[in-house]
């Protein structure tokens, strides 16, 4: 073919070079959506990495599969990962591909601004594992980064300051990314579709949208501020020389609590989906899961310095922390309550996403308890920095987050390739899961009332021990065979999976009225919104939603 | 439409993206503050450099970028009202504001420097340089920004600035104007 008549113009490329253009330069927000979650699955391979390496140094007392100093490296290496490379760059990808899908937009509000949110961000994470290279090696000081041991005379190593100016450039990208999600809730929303009738994923991401706007400035904040102290010798964290290390804690809180909430809500978006749709009822009160997220939201800038009740703030701060931690536990509850509710009288199918979703809904909770202990601050005087705490957290982010991702992946799938996902390898993928992470983490609350540190490279041989950590290691691998499972079936179920229909699930929501997957300017027509679900309203005209809503229907 | 009643029709989406970021960078602003007052209330000792600071000298570069607030303001208004000539004229002027006041600090950087006072010296000087310096680097996006504006301008009536590109620039120069008001306020009067 002559280069002239090409079909893609004069470039002169080969398909696959324009393939991988296509790529690299696209500003629509299904393909963005897509990177941020293939590359955000990538680091979550290689966090789950790390953290297996720290299970089997953790396995025996006294093991030396690795060195204190290497398994400093790999434990800051998985925290960060595992929160600003994966949990992060998956949920933004989610958001990014269903918000505008679920709203009826053509894309979001500033396609631009969306892909350098990507980019930033993948620059980000690569910049931070470059560290590995630099002299030092990788940074060692925790995800947490806790003043004065992040400092010069501590941490001499690059890894640190690679570690400060990833974060940094991430954040910009995340604020970027937020605004985006914000302003294209707010000013493209399909004619019909008010704010009364989004979908519950795209409320929570409206909702985590906020809270990373108001969040991540603390985060940026402190890392500018160390960042001063590492590289133009200032003294904001270091008390030899007036700088306070407690100030440090306070703003990294500041930001790392709602960091939590930017993790967990929307994967309450996720689980609100897929649980009105498997148990074919509307949610049970819309407008308490909406509210309650947004009353959490607030208040979860209000709850840092639980993280910090053995610092020593006296009783009068302590219980105020302790008062609020205590309240966001409320509309977190009513929530748990809600999901509840919708199972109760449905019409159930076990589907492989609904049983992550029923996972979720009990070990959700259960680290949500774990969680309220910790409110009580005397408790956690007792328990604070031991295993319990390893336990609880991650009873939040993968018995919670992690499954509700993976709920939505197998629900949301079809949509993004046009194929379903293995229902069969689906469901070892779930029993592999469910096994694998209560192994790994259930035991670790006993660890730690048997007074375990965290943060620590090694144990003594103390009753016990070694075999709730060898349990734990075992629930580790067990996971990590889990994983490969799902990434398996997503690579054989993109080729040979079954063909989906627009609306295999028969869902509510607009983004199941396009095609699987969707065209570019993803509806040729939007059909009208007059009620939360359009398209229960298109293949019921009798029973449509919006005739009940006429009566007053739609105010649960 | 009932839905859009939520975003004001004159807000372009430029402006409401805009207007979030500032809230963003209010709260980053506030954080640093924050820090600085807690430091200064915990450490007082630390405060050592605070006297060098001229308020007078700071105070008149202070009402340079004030003013140029002002400017920007008459600007959007010219370009509502399509005067072409009034809008390259003030945007003009806010730019040479904005670059007076950058001057003034550079040259009130380089006098504590030649003093001995810098980022390590103290905790004060830690504080000051970090706050006056992210403000600094705020106001020189701000002249870029507002320079690329003119220069759009004075090339001519097919490259004029729409008011999507007015309005939210206009915005964020309010705010880092605000911004150095509060600084000016918290760093050069209230003295410990």
């Amino acid at each position: 073919m002559t280069t002239a008549l090409a079909p893609h113009g004069d470039l002169a490329l080969t398909d696959r070079e324009h393939r991988l253009l296509a790529w690299i330069a696209t500003v629509d927000h299904k393909r963005i959506g897509l990177m941020y979650i293939g590359a955000g699955l990538l680091f979550f391979v290689v966090g789950g990495i790390e953290a297996l390496l720290l299970r089997l140094q953790l396995a025996q007392p006294q093991a030396n599969v690795l060195d204190p100093q290497s398994y400093n490296q790999l434990f800051t290496m998985h925290g960060t990962t595992m929160v600003f490379f994966f949990g992060m760059p998956v949920l933004f990808g989610m958001m990014n591909y269903l918000v505008p899908l679920q709203i009826g937009a053509r894309d979001m509000a500033f396609p631009r601004a969306n892909a350098f949110s990507f980019w930033i961000f993948l620059f980000s994470g690569i910049f931070l594992y470059a560290s590995f290279l630099a002299a030092g090696g990788a940074p060692a000081a925790g995800w947490f980064s806790y003043a004065p041991l992040s400092e010069k005379p501590f941490s001499l190593n690059a890894g640190q300051d690679f570690w400060t100016l990833s974060l940094l450039t991430a954040g910009i990208g995340s604020v970027a990314g937020a605004i985006n999600l914000i302003v294209t809730i707010l000013t493209l929303r399909a004619p019909g579709m008010t704010i009364g009738r989004l979908p519950l994923f795209s409320w929570m991401a409206l909702i985590t949208s906020f809270i990373v706007v108001f969040a991540l400035p603390p985060l940026n904040a402190a890392l500018i501020a160390l960042a001063v102290d590492r590289l133009y010798g200032g003294n904001f964290f270091t008390p030899a020389t007036g700088g306070s290390a407690v100030l440090w804690q306070h703003v990294f809180w500041a930001f790392g609590h709602p960091e939590v909430y930017i993790l967990v809500i929307p994967a309450f978006g996720f689980i609100s989906e897929v649980i009105q749709v498997f148990s074919r009822k509307p949610i049970f009160g819309y407008s308490f899961v909406a509210g309650a997220t947004v009353l959490v939201g607030f208040l979860s800038m209000s709850v840092w310095a639980h993280h910090m009740f053995a610092v020593g703030l006296g009783a009068p701060l302590d219980t105020v922390f302790a008062l609020t931690t205590m309240l966001i536990a409320i509309p977190t509850g009513v929530k748990v309550l809600n999901w509840t509710a919708t199972l109760a009288r449905g019409s159930i199918r076990f589907t492989v996403a609904m049983c992550f979703v029923l996972a979720f809904l009990a070990q959700f909770t259960f680290g949500g308890i774990t969680g309220i202990m910790f409110a009580t601050y005397p408790l956690d005087w007792q328990l604070t920095d031991s295993y319990f705490v390893v336990a609880h957290f991650h009873y939040v982010l993968i018995g919670g987050t992690v499954f509700a991702f993976f709920a939505a992946a197998y629900y949301w799938f079809p949509k993004m390739t046009g194929r379903l996902l293995s229902e069969r390898l689906g469901y070892l993928h779930f029993w592999l899961a469910v096994a694998g992470f209560n192994l790994t983490f259930f035991v670790q609350h006993f660890l730690g009332f048997m007074g375990m540190p965290r943060r620590v490279y090694t144990y003594p041989d103390l009753p016990g021990w070694g075999a709730l950590n060898s349990i734990s290691t075992l629930g580790g691998f067990l996971f990590g065979v889990a994983v490969l499972v799902f990434l398996w079936n997503v690579l054989y179920s993109l080729r040979r999976g079954a063909i989906a229909s627009d609306n295999p699930w028969n869902a509510w929501t607009l983004e199941w009225a396009t095609s699987s997957p969707p065209p570019e300017h993803n509806f040729d027509l939007v059909p009208p919104v007059r009620s939360r679900r359009p398209l229960w309203d298109l293949a019921h005209p009798e029973e449509a939603d919006y005739r009940s809503a006429e009566a007053g229907g739609e105010r649960g | 439409m009932a839905q859009r009643s939520l975003t004001p029709a004159t807000l372009r989406p430029t402006t409401i993206g805009m207007l979030l970021f500032l809230l963003s960078e209010a709260t980053f602003f506030l954080v640093l503050i924050l820090m600085f007052i807690s430091a200064r209330a915990e450490a007082p000792a630390g405060m050592t450099g605070v006297e060098r600071l001229d308020p007078w000298r700071a105070g008149m570069f202070t009402l340079a970028l004030l003013a140029s607030s002002g400017t920007i303001w008459l600007a959007e208004r010219n370009q509502h009202m399509n005067r072409r000539g009034a809008l390259r004229l003030w945007l003009v002027a806010t730019l040479t504001l904005g670059a007076i006041f950058l001057a003034g600090q550079a040259t009130e950087y380089a006098g504590l420097i030649r003093e001995g006072m810098t980022v390590a010296t103290s905790l004060f000087g830690t504080h000051f340089y970090t706050l006056t310096g992210l403000h600094f680097l705020h106001v020189t996006a701000g002249v870029v920004l507002i320079a690329v504006l003119a220069l759009l301008a004075l090339r001519g009536k097919r490259s004029e600035p729409g008011i999507g590109a007015l309005q939210p620039i206009s915005a964020y120069w309010h705010f880092v104007d605000g911004v150095w008001i509060v600084l000016y306020v918290v760093i050069y009067l209230v003295r410990p």
